[in-house]
């Protein structure tokens, strides 16, 4: 293997899983903290146990999520030195301020999980919203640095030298909004449906119900509203790309050819060397409305971005498809979700309904890994957009494969661990929280 | 504004070896702690560092961020020549901080995958600060050498050398006596206190050997030590200090009413270790075979961004200081009563 496919595939492998830890340990405490305040409110033991019961797996969670993540502060420069020494001053703000959130998170953590029966109610249920407020400014944080090789501000590049540094420019770049918004509500999204699945399930085998159907409800909930906004917020991200990034929609899009009444082509498997996609369905005028606000507006194609500065268009294309139609998906069952709430209760209890979301849990993280997919291949060959290239920034170290496969290795044994322990959890819940 | 930020690049060193550094070192004690005895020291080490072991863990990243925005060209460095045992450092932070988690949240506690954790969670504490040591060993003592031709030369022997080695075993050692003295106030039963005591003294014991043929390997490795440590005021005291405050330990440990004096000591007298190896090699931060070097006063990040680091770390740390104060109140000075799950 190629040292930078090497460098390459181990940066997406340590993302790729760190962004479900983080996700769940960014989410889940918020969860955790509604539960506190409804048995602090009610003093029904049931919401006392959900959160102990929850609060177990957001440690599991946050301790995964803190060594990936310390993992990945290393890695940067163990793989990218070139992109780090540069890089560095102008997007490390946000780094510095999301070490002291991840800091103050870890510190509310340990009040939290150890402050049962120690710490007055109220400053204990304070600390559980701490984490959750920490938790979520951390993942905004760090998206912000991400956006900033996006969209790169902040310096003037001049004959290859990063001048006129200015930090706090380079943290405010023009995507750090939309993305940030976009990933706070994915992680809403996918951690509701992937918590309410897990719960759903239980409810379905007829375990533990009025505990698990309580569980469920503060879960899906968050999940649904996500689901069913995370299209505007998407809406926002692609015109921003289409304005910044032209490359990256039109791969997105697997859009070739420069032209008025713009399609949106809906699935379809795109052939590079003929400039077309095969077996897709062809919307005339949409992309050109998702872009500009009007069906007729021209919209830029891959044939006005050289060929060396193009991202791979089947792999951005595929993996903005399952995106948005995982996210659709999630969106239709949101609805279906709060019409239950409000006109069919009765649906609560059917067998057609729970196995909805039991099939739903992993829907949104599928959709959260594509979402990332796009965004980071859609950025290649750049590693800062327009600045750098990937290439320049890989270490000069041979021999990188070899670390992608111990890396390879650890993530997923990580991984199984990770899921024994939650199985082994829920098996328990009658014993230790549901008695 | 620079200073700024250089002090909190070593205070967070610091404060990362004395608390981190204990972290790993309950985890050393519980190696070489004999069978019978292992459930007493883990339940005691679990009191001890439950709540606070996340955060302490925090000033690595601290560190880390601290080097890479304030001083990015030292980072990248550091990072292209000694990426290998960065590599099995990070292998170790994440076997043990993923093993304590598991150990104590695993919802059924059966014998097997427990010891399997336990495993887990001690060869990890004994192997990551090996390789911290061997890191700043390396980094501090010229053996990194850019111009090597071969891969060995470069990414292998910058670092596997017996100066940087027995740092390493340096630092274990003196994790485990941070961590030996620490847990002697965690205990509630004289046994536990005698034990604890015992090791502290054999932890002593062992840093002083070690320390000796830290000297011994210096010699081989041709690194001035001696001239480095006796040829700078400030770094002559600090070792001075650091001797006799061990001194006053070993009079004082065995009486149980000095437990928080004996944890100050012990802080102070590993804290003189490294302000004397900081000092006396600052500016210098990463120094090659060649005898150039990488200061942290003319490589770092432009003032701009100098300025927002160090506004950033003194606002952040207005919020992270009292939080953290009142979490060790709340969980240390609160009395010992046996850890409430719910």
């Amino acid at each position: 293997m190629d040292d930078f496919i090497a460098a390459r595939s181990q940066m997406a492998l340590s993302l790729g899983f760190h962004i479900i830890y983080s996700c769940i340990g960014m989410v889940m405490p918020v969860f955790m903290a509604i539960s506190h305040y409804k048995w602090i409110k009610t003093k029904d033991p049931v919401y006392k146990n959900i959160t102990i019961a929850w609060s177990k797996g957001v440690a599991i969670f946050f301790a995964t999520g803190a060594v990936s993540g310390t993992m990945l502060s290393f890695e940067l420069g163990l793989l990218w030195p070139g992109f780090m020494k540069h890089a560095g001053p102008i997007f490390g703000m946000p780094f510095s301020l999301e070490g002291v959130a991840f800091f103050i998170e870890a510190i509310a953590l340990g009040f939290f999980l150890y402050g049962w029966n120690k710490l007055n109610t109220w400053f204990h249920w304070a600390t559980g919203i701490v984490v959750g407020v920490s938790g979520i400014a951390s993942g905004i944080l760090v998206v912000s640095a991400n956006s900033w090789m996006n969209s790169p501000s902040g310096f003037d590049f001049v004959n290859g030298q990063y001048l006129n540094i200015d930090p706090l420019k380079a943290m405010f770049n023009e995507a750090w909004f939309s993305e940030a918004l976009h990933m706070t509500i994915a992680a809403f999204s996918a951690t509701g449906f992937a918590v309410a699945g897990i719960h759903a399930l239980m409810i379905y085998r007829k375990r533990n119900v009025h505990f698990h159907s309580k569980a469920f409800k503060i879960a899906i909930i968050f999940g649904a509203a996500a689901a069913i906004l995370q299209p505007l917020s998407g809406d926002i991200s692609a015109k921003g790309a289409a304005k910044r990034q032209p490359a990256k929609l039109a791969a997105m899009e697997a859009y070739f050819h420069t032209q008025t009444y713009a399609p949106l082509v809906i699935g379809g498997i795109p052939d590079t060397a003929a400039k077309k996609v095969n077996y897709g369905i062809e919307i005339p005028g949409l992309l050109s409305f998702l872009v500009h606000d009007n069906f007729k507006q021209e919209v830029n194609g891959l044939d006005k971005i050289p060929v060396k500065n193009q991202p791979p268009i089947a792999v951005t294309h595929y993996a903005f498809q399952i995106m948005v139609g995982f996210g659709m998906l999630m969106m239709l069952m949101g609805i279906l979700y709060f019409i239950a709430l409000w006109r069919k209760k009765s649906w609560f209890t059917k067998a057609w309904f729970l196995k909805m979301f039991i099939y739903a849990t992993p829907a949104g993280f599928i959709a959260l890994e594509a979402g990332w997919t796009v965004t980071e291949v859609g950025r290649q060959p750049w590693i800062i957009q327009g600045v750098m290239r990937t290439s320049e920034a890989v270490t000069p170290m041979p021999g990188i494969q070899y670390s992608f496969y111990l890396f390879t290795f650890i993530y997923f044994t990580l991984s199984v661990f990770v899921i024994f322990l939650l199985k082994r959890q829920i098996q328990m819940v009658p014993e230790l929280y549901d008695r | 504004m620079l200073y700024v930020v250089i002090l909190f690049l070593f205070a967070a060193i610091t404060l990362y070896f004395l608390l981190g550094g204990a972290d790993f070192g309950a985890g050393i004690i519980e190696l070489f702690t004999s069978t019978d005895n292992k459930d007493r020291t883990r339940k005691t080490s679990y009191q001890a560092i439950g709540p606070i072991w996340e955060a302490n863990h925090m000033w690595l990243i601290i560190t880390v961020v601290i080097l890479f925005v304030g001083f990015p060209t030292i980072y990248s460095e550091m990072c292209i020549y000694l990426h290998i045992p960065l590599l099995i450092m990070l292998m170790g932070i994440i076997a043990r901080g993923t093993a304590f988690a598991f150990r104590n949240y695993d919802a059924i506690k059966d014998e097997k995958t427990q010891g399997f954790y336990n495993h887990m969670f001690v060869y990890s504490s004994f192997v990551t600060p090996l390789f911290l040591g061997i890191i700043a060993g390396s980094a501090l003592s010229g053996q990194i050498d850019p111009t090597a031709k071969t891969f060995a030369g470069a990414y292998i022997f910058s670092w596997l050398n017996w100066f940087s080695v027995a740092v390493g075993l340096f630092t274990v050692a003196l994790c485990g006596f941070l961590a030996a003295i620490y847990l002697i106030g965690e205990c509630t039963e004289v046994y536990d206190i005698k034990r604890f005591i015992k090791k502290a003294k054999a932890m002593n014991i062992a840093a002083v050997i070690i320390g000796a043929l830290v000297f011994l390997a210096s010699g081989v490795e041709h690194v001035h030590l001696s001239d480095w440590i006796f040829g700078n005021t400030l770094s002559l005291i600090a070792v001075i200090v650091a001797t006799l405050s061990l001194i006053l330990l070993w009079f004082i440990i065995s009486d149980t009413k000095n437990k928080q004096w004996i944890r100050v000591l012990a802080a102070f007298q590993v804290s003189m270790i490294l302000i004397a190896v900081g000092h006396t090699r600052f500016p210098r931060f990463v120094i090659f075979k060649d005898g150039s070097s990488m200061s942290l006063l003319t490589e770092h990040a432009t003032s701009k961004t100098i300025n927002d680091l160090g506004m950033g770390l003194l606002i952040g740390s207005l919020f992270i200081l009292p939080a953290l104060g009142y979490l060790y109140y709340s969980f240390k000075k609160k009395g010992n009563e046996p850890a409430a799950d719910h």
